[in-house]
């Protein structure tokens, strides 16, 4: 093609660009305008596209700031669980990974095999002993039960390893010279090198954690102890009309997650390609 | 009295204490031979306790009858009770949404990819980041918008364009193809961001002198992504491909959000709803377990097809 033809294909697929950019961002705009709607239209009328511009109002999030009280218990609850998961995952993760990468010793293989088969084994048929289990620990509607079976983190595992590989030994065995103990070696040396990786599975172990919804639903009874995605599922039932909670209550979990990606999204890319591309 | 070591030692009335026998504890546990056990044991711990015993009492379960103080071992007949035409719905809603859900994360995402990768498109950075915003929001509260957006109602976003169309509103949520619609779309909406990302990152690696030799023979653009572009491509096709298998009959969240507990003749029920329904809400445990055993053999099997056919088996140059 010569450049006189391609000018038409360049419009036609930038254009295209727009248009599905516009399809992806349309159900969070659409959420953050019915944020400024009264609940009681949206009730009625689901999220319409047509309505009176002189009836938005900062009423709905008046009521979840002062009202809603149960809300931002769940919120409490989601944030205390995303962040102990996302510090205990890592904290494990990232030893499993290194001593797999950096140390050889017997059975390394088969520790690797353990978490090959975590990966592979669905989480949904361990589901049910591992509920079982919380009965007879007598964990159920605790933080414990939710982030007990989370502390293994085989993809974290597997993507600490990867990183870890690429970590010069040199630096290990110059610092066994100095008389650096092995753990001095680890968390003084070693683990600052793998910061960008920590980052990466903090984002993608506190998305998961904070997303997290199935194990939740399971070991969780009481709406006290419910965590967000939880709380807000509840709410959509046929009878409801907390439209004003759902809505903007919806809106507002997006918020520390948005925050965290900002923080962090080249590390959060890399995070997402390295067990697909290098695999 | 508040010395310094520093001066406590160089102080000639101080009597220097003996140097402390270096401690064999220690020692012992700093030794090159110990330190990597004692790094990979809470996580061997967490696995014996929370990934291979309860994987081994799934089995053992699925062969019982689990009552709150009996449990009994009947043999086959959980089994016997899963190929049922409650599960074989399950079964069959899942696999049209493992197929339509595969096939559009694939396809769409490596030519969106290879777009956004080429000098065509402007505003890249743009393109793909709020393509790549969906993956952030909970599939419960994006399912809430969708469900909202697609209400029953003739003013719902979806009835409402529907209308200025001249096309009779849907009761989105209460037929079987729209019902599948619902899913599928949410679930395409949500990850295609985010195969776009593994498709871009995997076009990094194909090499440029690839393009110029192609450039020079005079290949049409076609033809460099059919022969150059596709090729390199092919891991990270069946790496997206295998993920969006296993996360497809894994399946369970879209289908909540949008009828919670059932669906109107179960035509959003997936095989973890039943899961779900059956061990959990009726508490019938054994027949979960079953069923959860039943799932894992499908997902292992078509797993093994999949890679066997796009020849993740093979050697090079085979």
């Amino acid at each position: 093609m010569n450049k006189k033809q391609l000018k038409p294909v360049k419009w036609i697929v930038n254009i295209a660009f727009v248009i599905i950019s516009f399809i992806a961002l349309f159900p969070i705009l659409n959420l953050i305008l019915s944020s400024f709607r009264p609940a009681s239209e949206i009730m009625r009328n689901g999220i319409s596209l047509v309505f009176d511009p002189s009836s938005l109002s900062l009423n709905n999030y008046k009521f979840i700031f002062t009202e809603a009280t149960t809300y931002w218990g769940w919120y409490g609850n989601s944030l205390i669980i995303a962040i102990v998961t996302i510090v205990l995952s890592l904290f494990f993760s990232a030893m499993v990974g290194y001593a797999l990468a950096l140390y050889d010793f017997k059975g390394r293989n088969l520790v690797f095999m353990f978490v090959l088969f975590i990966l592979m084994v669905p989480f949904e048929i361990l589901m049910l002993p591992l509920f079982q289990m919380m009965i007879k620990m007598q964990l159920v509607n605790t933080y414990t039960a939710v982030i007990l079976p989370a502390i293994v983190a085989p993809i974290a595992v597997f993507f600490f390893r990867q990183y870890a590989l690429g970590l010069p030994k040199e630096l290990m065995d110059s610092a066994r010279m100095d008389g650096a103990s092995e753990y001095g070696i680890y968390f003084k040396i070693m683990l600052p090198l793998m910061a960008p990786s920590l980052a990466a599975m903090a984002i993608l172990q506190g998305l998961g954690a904070w997303n997290n919804f199935l194990w939740p639903l399971i070991v969780l009874r009481s709406n006290s102890m419910f965590t967000l995605p939880l709380g807000l599922a509840t709410m959509l039932t046929p009878y409801g009309n907390n439209y004003d909670v759902l809505i903007t209550g919806s809106l507002m979990t997006i918020v520390p997650i948005i925050i965290l990606f900002i923080f962090f999204q080249r590390y959060f890319v890399s995070g997402l390609t390295v067990g697909g591309v290098k695999g | 009295m508040s010395q310094t070591p520093l001066s406590r030692n160089t102080s000639p009335e101080y009597t220097v204490p003996p140097i402390k026998e270096p401690n064999k504890l220690f020692k012992f546990l700093n030794s090159k031979k110990v330190v990597p056990y004692i790094f990979v044991s809470p996580f061997i711990i967490s696995f014996l306790i929370f990934s291979l015993y309860p994987a081994i009492q799934a089995i053992i379960m699925s062969f019982q009858s689990i009552l709150p103080g009996q449990i009994e071992f009947i043999g086959m007949r959980n089994y016997s009770r899963v190929f049922n035409p409650t599960f074989y719905k399950a079964l069959s809603n899942t696999s049209i949404y493992v197929v339509l859900t595969v096939v559009i994360l694939v396809i769409f995402p490596i030519i969106l990819a290879v777009l956004l990768d080429s000098k065509i498109v402007k505003f890249k950075t743009f393109f793909r980041a709020s393509l790549f915003m969906p993956a952030l929001a909970s599939t419960i509260v994006s399912g809430m918008v969708f469900r909202l957006m697609f209400g029953e109602t003739d003013t719902a976003t979806a009835n409402q364009i529907l209308g200025w169309m001249g096309i009779a509103p849907v009761d989105w949520r209460f037929n079987a193809w729209s019902g599948m619609f619902l899913m599928v779309l949410l679930c395409s909406w949500k990850w295609m961001g985010v195969n776009i990302l593994y498709f871009l990152a995997a076009l990094q690696n194909v090499p440029k002198e690839l393009y110029e030799a192609a450039d020079i023979d005079g290949a049409s653009s076609l033809k460099k992504f059919i022969y150059v572009t596709l090729p390199f491509l092919k891991p990270v096709t069946i790496f997206v491909g295998t993920i969006s298998v296993i996360a497809g009959f894994r399946m369970f969240e879209e289908s909540f959000v949008f009828w919670e507990a059932g669906s109107p003749g179960n035509i959003g029920l997936t095989v973890v709803g039943y899961l779900y329904q059956q061990g959990i809400q009726q508490n019938d445990m054994g027949f979960g377990a079953a069923i959860g055993v039943v799932l894992m053999l499908i997902i292992f099997i078509v797993s093994f097809i999949q890679l066997i056919l796009t020849g993740a088996f093979k050697k090079e140059g085979q």
